[in-house]
């Protein structure tokens, strides 16, 4: 066993979700339910994080289904097969690419959105299940002109070298202040422990949410 | 001729400078789009069925069913009957359809037959090899034997090193649009100019015929130069859809299992020395696998290249693996990890400080005075004087806590690059070069070293990359990169310098070398008052634009970039000695890199080159099973990486000292990435006092040698 407990249970985001599942229903199962093996999607994802709300009227597919996610505010209409998860929904349908696809099984944190308040890995969140929630991804956090604290934190402190992982290490990194707005810095590694990034910009990461936690409180006392 | 030469250090605006990566934005905001992020309307997805066993014959395949399923639009055989499989995860069949997931259904519907074959896998114990290892031959200088019946104390250890993944956020693939006579290429790739080309030369096709673009790469690390049988396949697929693009990256899966490795590297080794630590003899029997087609094989013994007496065998394993690709700093870890282990033994056993050993025999070495300066340098950033103890004297409690070093050497010098500097009339500037950001800082480099060449803010500079209808730039590896890029911006931006100072000349009333370009003017060298703006002296071409190349030639630098580098890291660690758990406590890395363009990109580029050692010290670890002959851990819960939280302090020391200045600029990416899991390694035997013979230092390895269980 390696020292870092990133096995699926540490590295799960939303711990409450389970007790948003009421119907039994489990993502597996769900797919299982439409003739989908649970290797289409990578299996090993514990069945209480996977659990979902059926969708409204019952079952849904195989071929796909309109639904109506709240993005960033908006109401977005798409047309999505129910096995299609999040990430997949904004990046190949609405192409909203911030949010990365890289472990694609609740590993890494590149495809990191907000839901409802809650920091979730978007590649294990069906598209169908984020229904009635509120969705806010890396394109709605800031603006090209002015963007958001913690965007401009990373780049003050070089948190990024290809950047792949930085759309999800920001919106986690959002996530947590929103949470932990006077955080250690003990408190930012375990709270950004979710993530992962290869190119070895966690020095940058470091500085930049203590920053960011600063700047984000400064403005709302002045 | 023209005078290239950088200006002196005293002079510089914005080389040198602490500036900020200039697409950091585009990226901490998520706008910068990557190979992976490119979307077309109708595009389809393409997905490759593979090989489940690691050896095994192709009897059949039937891709009748996924050619019915409704929209899938091509399935193609790769590995017809007949075919001979050498590793698990080789590419059987592709197909390309309307969705990811349905090209995922497609897969599942073809059906194969295999006659399943013997395969080999692991190479840790090289005596089970047999006929799979191809021993090198013996390299002998010296008297070994001598040396060894003289020595004071030796010492003989075994040490290894695993197979490792780049395991690059973004996966390997790329979008293909093959229409007509035309090839519209996205690869995520390191190599901008070349690639097009290699496609095309696997599809028989001129080069011309292949135009490839790409703006942003999650991530290479020495894996991505090819166009690679996904390259070929998506064009293929995409020819056989009517010339939709086709989207096809790797899944993490097949990435971890196909995309390319760091070879492992395995060795006996015994040193010699006299009492005060002078080395006489060194003899290394090591062994590696790169793959089915091997590969790996360290110089040996590293940096101290020239111990009087040495004996050298080296076998090569071939296992039915994915093969090796470049691995930053290819061979490097493994040598310097096998040398500086059997040093830090022998230091032990001399109960010499290694700070010592290494000064000592710094002669053995290409750079004495590099490596004696740095260790000092690192010494003092660690203070290892005060910290430093004798092996395995590390008090009562449970909880250790020790001290390591290692060594590092590089190459680098600039790649081939050629740039083009255009200078419009009404003042605009587009620096041109087909090169490529791995997140490096490449666009940011460039573009400081054009703003101070035409004496102007990095705003006035349009920079063009990523687009192989530009000037052809080599591919971004071994460091070579901003030698390369930065000599031929050099040298593009005074040839249309000197072009404009032709044109305005006249009108100055002076000669065309009595003029320079200073803050955004053209001026009489000195006298800011015979001065033209910027804006005002491009007018003065009329409808004439200024277009200049500049070239960097790698064999002939002309004094702008060089080659050669030494390091020295240190580590301090803490390890529990009920649980076998390592923590990092401090790491220091002290590179001379040059001349430094850009030090806040070169400390991201040493802490990168740290963190990348820490997962490869501590977790990383490709793990295959014999049985079955598949890796086991090809994700990236159990292929683990080290988070945030799991990497100490890290001290970047990069030496900006006018003697390193003057050799020119320098790359840095190799050379920080080299010796930390060889320091990692050393610290946890000073904290233990044993060694732990394998890497990484998981808690199992660190308890069974604790116990007296070393494998
Ligand atoms: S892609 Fe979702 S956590 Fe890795
Ligand atoms: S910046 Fe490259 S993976 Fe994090």
């Amino acid at each position: 066993m390696g020292t870092k407990g990133r096995c699926l249970v540490s590295s799960r985001k939303d711990p409450d979700v389970s007790k948003t599942g009421q119907s039994g229903f489990s993502r597996r199962g769900f797919m299982q339910g439409i003739g989908v093996g649970s290797g289409a999607l990578g299996a090993g994802i514990l069945e209480n994080e996977a659990q979902a709300a059926p969708p409204p009227g019952g079952f849904s597919g195989p071929g796909g289904v309109a639904i109506t996610l709240r993005i960033n505010g908006k109401p977005t209409n798409l047309t999505v097969e129910p096995r299609v998860t999040l990430v997949d929904a904004l990046r190949n349908t609405l192409d909203m690419t911030g949010a990365k696809k890289v472990c694609d099984r609740a590993t890494c944190g590149a495809c990191t959105v907000i839901m409802s308040g809650k920091v979730v890995y978007a590649c294990s969140v069906l598209a169908i299940d984020a229904q009635g929630k509120d969705i806010q991804t890396i394109e709605g956090i800031g603006s090209g002109n002015k963007p958001h604290p913690v965007s401009m934190a990373f780049v003050h402190h070089d948190a990024q070298q290809c950047g792949y992982c930085t759309p999800g290490f920001v919106m986690a990194a959002k996530g947590f202040l929103d949470r932990t707005p006077n955080p250690t810095l003990e408190q930012v590694e375990k709270g950004l422990g979710g993530n992962l990034c290869r190119c070895g910009t966690y020095v940058g990461i470091r500085q930049a949410v203590l920053e960011a936690a600063k700047e984000i409180k400064g403005g709302k006392n002045g | 001729m023209a005078n290239y030469s950088w200006p002196p250090m005293e002079k510089r605006r914005l080389m040198g400078k602490r500036l900020e990566r200039l697409d950091g934005i585009a990226k901490s905001t998520g706008r910068a789009k990557y190979a992976s992020d490119f979307n077309a309307p109708g595009m389809l997805f393409g997905e490759f069925l593979t090989c489940p066993h690691a050896h095994a014959r192709v009897t059949s395949i039937d891709t009748s069913a996924a050619e019915k399923l409704n929209g899938v639009t091509a399935v193609r055989v790769i590995a017809k009957p007949g075919t001979e499989i050498q590793w698990a995860g080789a590419e059987v069949a592709s197909v390309a359809a309307i969705s990811e997931d349905v090209a995922r259904d497609a897969v599942r519907l073809i059906k194969v037959g295999y006659e399943v074959l013997p395969h080999l896998v692991k190479e840790d114990d090289i005596s089970k090899a047999g006929t799979r290892a191809k021993a090198a031959g013996e390299t002998v200088t010296g008297d070994l034997e001598k040396a060894f019946s003289e020595a004071d104390v030796t010492h003989e250890g075994s040490y290894g090193i695993p197979v490792i993944t780049h395991c690059c956020l973004e996966p390997h693939g790329q979008v293909v649009e093959w229409k007509g006579k035309e090839i519209n290429f996205r690869p995520s790739t390191q190599n901008v100019t070349g690639v097009g080309g290699d496609l095309a030369k696997n599809l028989q096709l001129p080069a011309t015929d292949v135009h490839v673009k790409m703006d942003y790469i999650g991530g290479g690390f020495g894996s991505k130069f090819a166009a690679d049988l996904w390259g070929v396949e998506s064009a293929q697929l995409s020819k056989a859809s009517g010339g939709k693009p086709v989207k096809m990256f790797l899944d993490r899966r097949t990435e971890l299992t196909i995309a390319g490795v760091r070879p492992s590297a395995f060795a006996k080794v015994k040193v010699s020395a006299k009492k005060d630590g002078t080395l006489t003899g060194w003899q290394s029997d090591s062994w590696a696998t790169g793959g089915f087609g091997g590969g790996g094989s360290p110089p040996l013994p590293y940096v101290f290249i020239n111990i009087p007496n040495q004996k050298k065998n080296h076998s090569a394993i071939s296992t039915n693996t994915g093969g090796v690709r470049a691995w930053r700093a290819p061979n490097h870890q493994q040598a310097t990890y096998l040398t500086c282990c059997a040093l830090e033994d022998l230091a032990a056993k001399l109960k010499m400080d290694p700070v010592e050993l290494f000064a000592k025999n710094a002669d053995l070495t290409a750079r004495p005075e590099v490596y004696r300066n740095q260790l000092k340098k690192a010494s003092e950033l660690m203070d290892w004087g005060k910290k430093w103890h004798q092996r395995g004297d590390s008090g009562a409690g449970p909880v250790k806590r020790g001290l390591g070093l290692a060594i590092a050497t590089w190459g680098g010098g600039g790649h081939n690059s050629q740039c083009r500097a255009v200078i419009h009339p009404d003042g605009a500037i587009d620096i041109e070069l087909c090169s490529q950001d791995l997140g490096t800082g490449t666009r940011t480099i460039i573009t400081q070293v054009a703003a101070e060449t035409l004496g102007l803010p990095m705003s006035a500079i349009n920079l063009k990359i990523g687009d192989n209808s530009l000037p052809p730039s080599g591919p971004s590896g071994g460091s070579t990169t901003v030698g390369g890029v930065s000599s031929s911006t050099r040298k593009a931006t005074i040839n249309a310098l000197e072009k404009l100072y032709e044109a305005v000349a006249a009108s100055l009333g002076a000669k065309q070398d009595e003029l320079e370009a200073v803050d955004g003017r053209i001026q009489v060298k000195g006298h800011p008052d015979k001065a033209l703006t910027w804006k005002a002296a491009c007018q003065k071409l009329g409808v004439k634009v200024i277009s200049e190349m500049g070239a960097n030639d790698q064999k002939n630098p002309g004094g702008l970039n060089a080659q050669g580098v030494g390091g020295i890291n240190m580590a301090e660690v803490e390890v529990d000695t009920e649980t076998g758990i390592v923590k990092m406590k401090k790491f220091v890395a002290v590179n001379d890199c040059g001349l430094v363009v850009n030090p806040r990109l070169a400390e991201s580029q040493i802490h990168g080159g740290v963190i990348m050692g820490i997962c490869s010290a501590l977790t990383e670890e490709r793990i295959l099973d014999a049985a079955t002959g598949r890796v086991l851990n090809a994700d990236m819960e159990f292929y683990k990486l080290s988070g945030v939280g799991d990497i100490g302090e890290i001290v970047a020391h990069v030496e900006v000292l006018p003697e390193h200045d003057k050799r020119g600029i320098v790359g840095l990416g190799e050379p920080s990435a080299i010796a930390i899991p060889a320091a990692i390694a050393n610290a946890v035997a000073n904290a233990i006092g044993v060694r732990v013979q394998r890497i990484p230092l998981t808690p199992d390895r660190v308890l069974a040698a604790l116990e007296g269980r070393n494998a």
